[in-house]
């Protein structure tokens, strides 16, 4: 059995994740990929979606991220999000009201500008969604 | 010399002054709690903001994005401008507003044209007393809680404002929570991004193992992308510090108040004592003198 790697996942609020790690699969801006110790030193941004890691004993863990990037060293994972949240926490009444909010928005956006903002959040909703409901 | 009633009303009126400096004192108290730990939970995240940051500038040009480069003339200059919403906190929002008239006073050039941003209340009637432009106000966010959103939304504008030659300069004014005893107020440039600099001590042992690190996508992309983020870092980090200022500032504007309010209790009372043992004195005198008078 490889060695465990430390996952540190902050956002500006607070430190949301702060454990050993047997495997990190997070969502890069160029696909997602996986971290095991020993990784080469890599930094890369992330998309709207859901880090997945398997903690010590082995179990699957879900983490929403929106807008960050993250740095892979051979022995940790530090991941800067603007938002982040635990499967658990997620507050899926919120997130739905959100995605018919952003859907209104996009149907009577006027300027493109709040077309893009108002997808921006749909997506966000819907990944919340999405992994919150995969249990 | 003032009756006997009207001190005790007096003294009655300094007491429930007192009552209520000591109950925003002690409310100023647990806010600046909250507020605390707010900028705790921000901290690792800028250590570690800055530690990437940092490196990655020295990996890529000088050149890799256009928010690092200054404008060849500076005429339109855009202050973000963090205050409280609420006054009675001593000097804490005229120190604020001073160092904003000391910065446009010291630039020589008459043509600049200023214009703000403001976070609270306090600065915006500042900036509408003396007539600066007023682009954007963002009023009870400055002492209450408040989420990297926040920072972010208003922080793009200004990223956008700067590509598009709106601004030529945006400046962040916020008052730093040195100590509960000490606040300064700092003034910032945000846009152009001032070179980073790396502190030397971890220079050498950083740039070895970040040369050999892998970006994806590349390293001037990479920052481009991180500097925006930057801005709005600084603007969040200076939210924050100015929350806490303004309750540390409140905390002792409040707690010299109710001393002050002590003291005019204690100075009071016993002008109080006094008129009420001359007005004993005299009425013993009367009737002594009624007394003597019917003898006689």
């Amino acid at each position: 059995m490889a060695e465990n790697i430390r996952l540190e996942v902050v956002t500006p609020e607070k430190s949301v994740v702060s454990e050993a790690a047997q495997i990190v699969m997070a969502p890069g801006t160029l696909g997602e990929f996986g971290v095991l110790s020993g990784h080469t030193p890599f930094l890369t941004t992330l998309k709207t979606g859901s880090l997945k890691y398997k903690d010590e004993t082995g179990r699957e863990r879900f983490v929403f991220l929106s807008g960050g990037f993250a740095e892979a060293l051979p022995d940790r994972v530090t991941v800067l999000a603007e938002s982040a949240e635990r499967r658990v926490d997620i507050d899926i009444e919120r997130a739905k009201a959100a995605a018919e909010r952003a859907e209104k928005r996009m149907q009577s956006g006027s300027t493109d500008t709040d077309f893009i903002r108002a997808k921006a959040a749909l997506l966000r909703a819907i990944s919340r969604i999405q992994l919150a409901e995969t249990r | 010399m003032p009756s006997l009633k009207d001190v005790q009303l007096k003294i009655q009126g300094v007491k429930k002054t007192k009552q209520i400096t000591k109950a925003m004192g002690m409310v100023a108290t647990s806010r600046l709690r909250g507020a605390q730990g707010a900028m705790e939970g921000f901290r690792p995240y800028a250590e570690k903001f800055s530690e990437v940051l940092g490196s990655l500038a020295e990996k890529a040009g000088d050149e890799a994005s256009p928010l690092l480069i200054p404008k060849e003339a500076v005429k339109k200059i855009h202050v973000v401008l963090c205050t409280s919403d609420r006054g009675l906190c001593g000097g804490f929002n005229i120190n604020l507003t001073d160092s904003v008239k000391k910065f446009i006073k010291s630039n020589p050039d008459p043509e600049v044209e200023y214009s703000f941003t403001c976070f609270g209340k306090k600065g915006r009637d500042w900036c509408r007393k003396n007539q600066y432009a007023i682009v954007e106000e963002h009023l009870g966010i400055v002492g209450s809680r408040f989420g990297f959103n926040v920072a972010s939304t208003a922080g793009k504008k200004f990223v956008d404002g700067f590509l598009s030659d709106d601004y030529d300069e945006v400046y962040l004014v916020y008052s730093e929570f040195v100590s509960m005893a000490k606040q300064l107020p700092i003034m910032q440039k945000l846009l152009p991004i001032p070179p980073i600099e790396v502190e030397a001590e971890e220079t050498t042992e950083k740039t070895e193992y970040l040369a050999e690190h892998i970006c994806e996508p590349s390293a001037d992309e990479l920052l481009g992308e991180l500097l925006p983020r930057n801005v709005y870092v600084q603007i969040y980090r200076g939210l924050l510090e100015t929350s806490t200022s303004e309750h540390a500032a409140r905390m002792s504007a409040m707690d010299n108040a109710t001393k002050a309010c002590n003291d005019m209790i204690d100075n009071l009372t016993l002008a109080y004592n006094k008129a009420r043992q001359a007005a004993i004195t005299a009425d013993l005198m009367d009737i002594v003198g009624g007394a003597e008078a019917l003898k006689g």
